[in-house]
Formats: structure tokens, C-alpha cells, sequence
């Protein structure tokens, strides 16, 4: 290979003279967290919602959901972007279509990847809920109606926060991949992390350097997001369920 | 004495840097070494860069700069004697292109690939056979008439090209605050100022005349603005190779020469061609380019 490598390109003047290269790394790494953190809490809220009404037994509650689930899981990410974005302005009236097309262009980008990410992300973290209800086990239920609990109560303070704990691991890596997911927004225009790691790599003409960076930066950003969630994981853990070897090894009983 | 040694000396260097002469004369170095070991060239290709680097529509690989790529690709198989050396297209894109050249995936790309200083850390260039100026496509009942017209509007560019590069200049230079849009490829810029989200589309002119040509009706559209500056459009290799250089330098010059080049360009921005419908560009050859024909040259404009 015949390459020269300049490792420190990250520090030298963009040629757009928008600033130094590591700052176009760093304001798309902003757009990244921001976006991500975002559709995630609202993906998790609507997922606890979505989740719980497909185990319920009124099918008016249940087959919503289950069509928002199928919909929204089985189109790839990408075509669900596109849709949001070019086709859904020209099918609303005409004014609201055009209000929308002549927003600004970053926050009608960033709106636009927030729903499609949030509703994407959110149908499958809503399977999670539902596998988790479904894999607390049955006499859970029937102890909370034993006390003298209604099905609300029962499902709020019994199955609900137990099922919530048993998905966490799981969520993990739903939440990693909403990070990976957001990449997608660069094919509306929007200059998150992977958009700037090309801009950076275009104008400096050093692409190696510019995706090694990226590289590592999303890998931080992941393993932020597993330490994160372990020591969620820790604090939630049940004891006598899952992982109940490792409670069992940390409070010392045999 | 000293006269005989002097002459046997000479004698000596001579054989020798005859001796060097025909070894070089055989002896294949760098990217021709690599196609003469794989037994394969590798071009690289482009879908959309209408008229130099496209699939027309039988989805055959055609372009003004795409046939320069061949005929290097048959200069090739000449220098080396092997007629039996397979060409291998591989599709690239403006953020693909440098890395792959870099990497030595690809050998040649010819299409409107910007020469570019920075881009000259990385890779070579040829002499020049093409020059495009970046301007400004707006809807014909648009006020826009130029650069400081386009202030505080939606404006959408190629991401990853150096048009893309010289508004972002304009933007800060002039302080025009343009909110600028990215658009992965031409088809989706200009589909972005029709469907009324962006204001104007920044391109180069070459572009911007295949995309007002293509569009569903043509005189909905004009292109304005001076253009930003002249740029060059070279075929990319690896850097370092002066040898491969040489080769393709001398086969563009010669074309320029005999009055091919002109020939090709007619042939591509004057005539129908085989994609939607036979549009024709209809695109005169500009001053600059004519002047690059005369007098080539492999430096940045």
C-alpha cells in the first residue's frame, strides 16, 4: 500500500475553514449522542406501552400493537428513513408538506431520524417487554391476585417490574445499536459522527485516519453504554433469579 | 594511457547504462508490475456521473472519461504483450474512490474525480482532460441569480465533493449563512430542489447541464452564478508510480494531439446519448477546456 499517513491531520485547519478537523469529529459525535439518547428514552416509554398491551387479553389493546410491531420491525431501518423523510411531506396537505420541506434544514433532519429511530428501535425493544411479561413466571401473577391485588396493580407493582429487570442484558445491546443505527442519518443530510467522518475524510484527503478515528470513538461510545447498563444490571439484579450464583458469591452464602 | 582509460571507462559506462536501458525497458514496476503478476486491471467505475463515468441504459458502462479508462486499459495490454489481461470494473463512490486507489484495490479511475492538492498526498493524478466550474441550479421562477443569492436559503450539494467544499468557503468567507443540505448523489440533489425542500443545488456546470437535461421538463430549471472557480478533472492512480503515470500521461496527450479528445467530447456533450431517452447535454466546449486540449497540463487549476 502506498499510503502516507498523517496522524496529525486531526489537528490541522479544515480546508472549508470551518475549524480544525477534530472539531467536525467532535460536533457529529454531539449529534450522534444527542439523537440516539433521545430516541432511546422515548423508544423505552413507548416500548413499555407497545410491550404490555401485546400480552393483554383485550384484542382491541393487543392487534394495534401487534401491527405496529410487524410494520415497523420488518423495514429496514434505511427504506423507514427515506419514507419519513421524501415521500410522507408529499402525501400530508400541500401547506403542511411545505412547511415541513422548508424548515431548517438540520432540525427537519434531525426530527425526521428522531421518529424513524424512535419508532424503529421501539418496536424492537417492545418484543423484549412483551418476552419478558411472558417469561415471569405464572404464579407470580397468581400470588399478586391471591393478595388481593386487581390485574392493574398486578401488572404495575408484580410482573412489569420484574419483567423490566429480567430484559435489561438484552437491552443492552438494543441500546448499542441504536448508536450504530444513527448512521442512517446521514443519508438525509443530517452531519452526525459518520457524516463528518467523511466530510473530514474528503477534505483532507487522509480517509484512514478519519475512519480510524470514528472507529474508536463509536467503540467508546458502546462500551460507555455496556458499563452503563452492567451496573444497572448489578443494581436491579433479583436476587435468587437470574444471576443468582453471583449474589450468592457476593453475600457469601454457600 | 590515460586517453585509453578514459575511453574504456566510457565504453564501460555506456554498456552499462545500455545494459540499465534494457532492463528498464522490460522490467515492470509498481501498478503495471501488479497487472502483469494478477493478469488483471482494475478500473473503477461510477452509476450516475453522467456524461464521464455511467451505466447507460442497456446498463453497459459508458462516459467520456470512461473510454480514456479503456483505452488505457488496451495501452496497457499493448506495453505488457499480454492480450489476455482481463479488465475488472469495480464501482466506487466520491467517499470510496481515494481509499480505494490508496489501497491499490483499484488501478484507475477516470471519471469526475476533482485533482485537488490534498488529494495529491494520497494519490496521482493525470494530465488533465476535463474543466468544470461549480454552479447554481435553481427552478426558472427563482430569484436566485447568483452566489450572494443564495443567503440564508436551503441549498443542497454532493456530499463528499469538492463542490461541496467551495460553498462551505463561500459560507464562511461571505458569511451568507446558508443552511447547507447533503445529498449522497446528483439524483437526489436535484430531487431535493424539485420536490421544493431545498432552494438551489450546487454543482459542478457539467453536472447541472446533465441533471436540467434529464429532468421531466427541462426548461422548469436554469443554471446561474459565476463559477466559483475552475477545477480540474483528472484519472486517479496510485501515488508514487511515476512509471503508470508516464504511460497514461502520454496516451491523453496524444489524444489531445490527434484530435481525439475533441472527437470524444462531441461525442458526449453534443450528441444524444444512450440514457433516458437520448438526452443531449448540449453543452458547447468551454474556453478553458479547449485551452487544457492545446496546452496539456497535469496541474491544479
Amino acid at each position: 500500500m502506498n499510503y502516507s499517513w498523517d496522524f496529525l491531520v486531526y489537528f490541522k485547519q479544515s480546508v472549508t475553514g470551518e475549524g480544525v478537523y477534530w472539531r467536525l469529529l467532535a460536533s457529529g459525535l454531539g449529534w450522534t449522542v444527542l439523537l440516539s439518547l433521545s430516541a432511546w428514552v422515548l423508544a423505552l416509554v413507548l416500548a413499555l406501552g407497545i410491550g404490555i398491551a401485546r400480552t393483554l387479553p383485550s384484542p382491541l389493546l393487543r392487534w394495534p400493537a401487534a401491527v405496529y410491531v410487524h410494520c415497523f420491525r420488518n423495514i429496514p431501518l434505511l427504506v423507514q428513513v427515506f419514507l419519513w423523510f421524501y415521500v410522507v411531506p408529499e402525501l400530508l396537505p400541500e401547506a403542511i408538506g411545505r412547511a415541513i420541506k422548508q424548515a431548517p434544514a438540520t432540525t427537519s433532519q434531525f426530527l425526521t431520524m428522531l421518529l424513524a429511530l424512535t419508532l424503529f428501535t421501539a418496536a424492537k425493544a417492545a418484543e423484549l417487554v412483551r418476552a419478558g411479561i411472558e417469561s415471569v413466571p405464572r404464579g407470580q401473577k397468581q400470588a399478586a391476585m391471591a393478595m388481593g391485588l386487581g390485574f392493574v396493580d398486578s401488572y404495575r407493582l408484580v410482573i412489569v417490574p420484574q419483567a423490566l429487570r429480567i430484559i435489561v442484558a438484552p437491552l443492552t445491546s438494543d441500546f448499542m445499536n441504536v448508536f450504530k443505527n444513527s448512521a442512517v442519518a446521514l443519508t438525509i443530510g443530517l452531519m452526525e459522527l459518520t457524516g463528518r467522518t467523511r466530510q473530514f475524510s474528503e477534505f483532507s484527503a487522509q480517509p484512514f485516519e478519519a475512519f480510524l478515528a470514528a472507529t474508536l470513538i463509536y467503540m467508546g461510545v458502546t462500551w460507555c453504554v455496556v458499563l452503563l447498563m452492567r451496573h444497572v444490571e448489578t443494581r436491579l439484579r433479583i436476587p435468587g433469579r437470574r444471576g443468582a450464583d453471583v449474589w450468592m458469591a457476593s453475600t457469601g452464602v454457600p | 594511457m590515460i586517453t585509453i582509460r578514459t575511453s574504456v571507462k566510457a565504453a564501460f559506462c555506456v554498456s552499462l547504462s545500455m545494459l540499465a536501458t534494457s532492463l528498464h525497458a522490460q522490467e515492470f514496476t509498481g501498478t503495471l508490475k501488479k497487472i502483469q503478476d494478477t493478469g488483471t486491471i482494475t478500473l473503477g467505475t461510477r452509476g450516475a456521473s453522467v456524461p464521464f463515468n455511467y451505466l447507460d441504459d442497456n446498463n453497459k458502462q459508458a462516459g467520456f472519461a470512461w473510454e480514456i479508462a479503456l483505452r488505457v486499459s488496451d495501452k496497457v495490454k499493448q506495453v505488457l504483450n499480454r492480450a489476455d489481461l482481463k479488465t475488472r470494473n469495480l464501482e466506487v463512490t466520491p467517499q470510496t474512490r481515494i481509499a480505494l486507489v490508496a489501497n491499490q484495490t483499484v488501478d484507475l479511475e477516470c471519471s469526475s474525480t476533482t485533482h485537488s492538492l490534498e488529494r495529491e498526498n494520497q494519490v496521482n493524478f493525470s494530465v488533465t482532460y476535463f474543466s468544470v466550474g461549480a454552479r447554481i441550479m435553481v427552478r426558472s421562477d427563482s430569484a436566485i441569480a447568483d452566489w450572494k443569492g443564495l443567503a440564508g436559503k436551503n441549498v443542497v450539494v454532493g456530499a463528499g465533493t469538492t463542490t461541496e467544499r467551495l460553498l462551505r468557503q463561500v459560507n464562511e468567507r461571505e458569511k451568507l449563512g446558508i443552511n447547507i443540505i447533503m445529498a449522497p448523489d446528483i439524483n437526489e440533489g436535484s430531487m431535493s430542489v424539485e420536490s421544493g425542500r431545498a432552494d438551489a443545488f450546487v454543482a459542478d456546470d457539467s453536472g447541472l447541464f446533465s441533471s436540467a437535461a434529464r429532468a421531466r421538463n427541462p426548461a422548469k430549471w436554469k443554471i446561474v452564478g459565476e463559477p466559483l472557480e475552475r477545477e480540474a478533472y483528472g484519472c486517479m492512480m496510485r501515488k508514487g508510480d511515476a512509471q503508470f503515470k508516464k504511460l497514461v500521461d502520454d496516451l491523453i496527450i496524444d489524444m489531445m494531439k490527434r484530435g481525439e479528445m475533441t472527437a470524444l467530447y462531441e461525442k458526449y456533450f453534443t450528441q444524444p446519448l444512450n440514457v433516458r431517452n437520448g438526452f443531449n447535454l448540449q453543452m458547447p466546449m468551454q474556453p478553458a477546456t479547449r485551452e487544457l486540449y492545446e496546452n496539456p497540463s497535469d496541474k491544479v487549476l
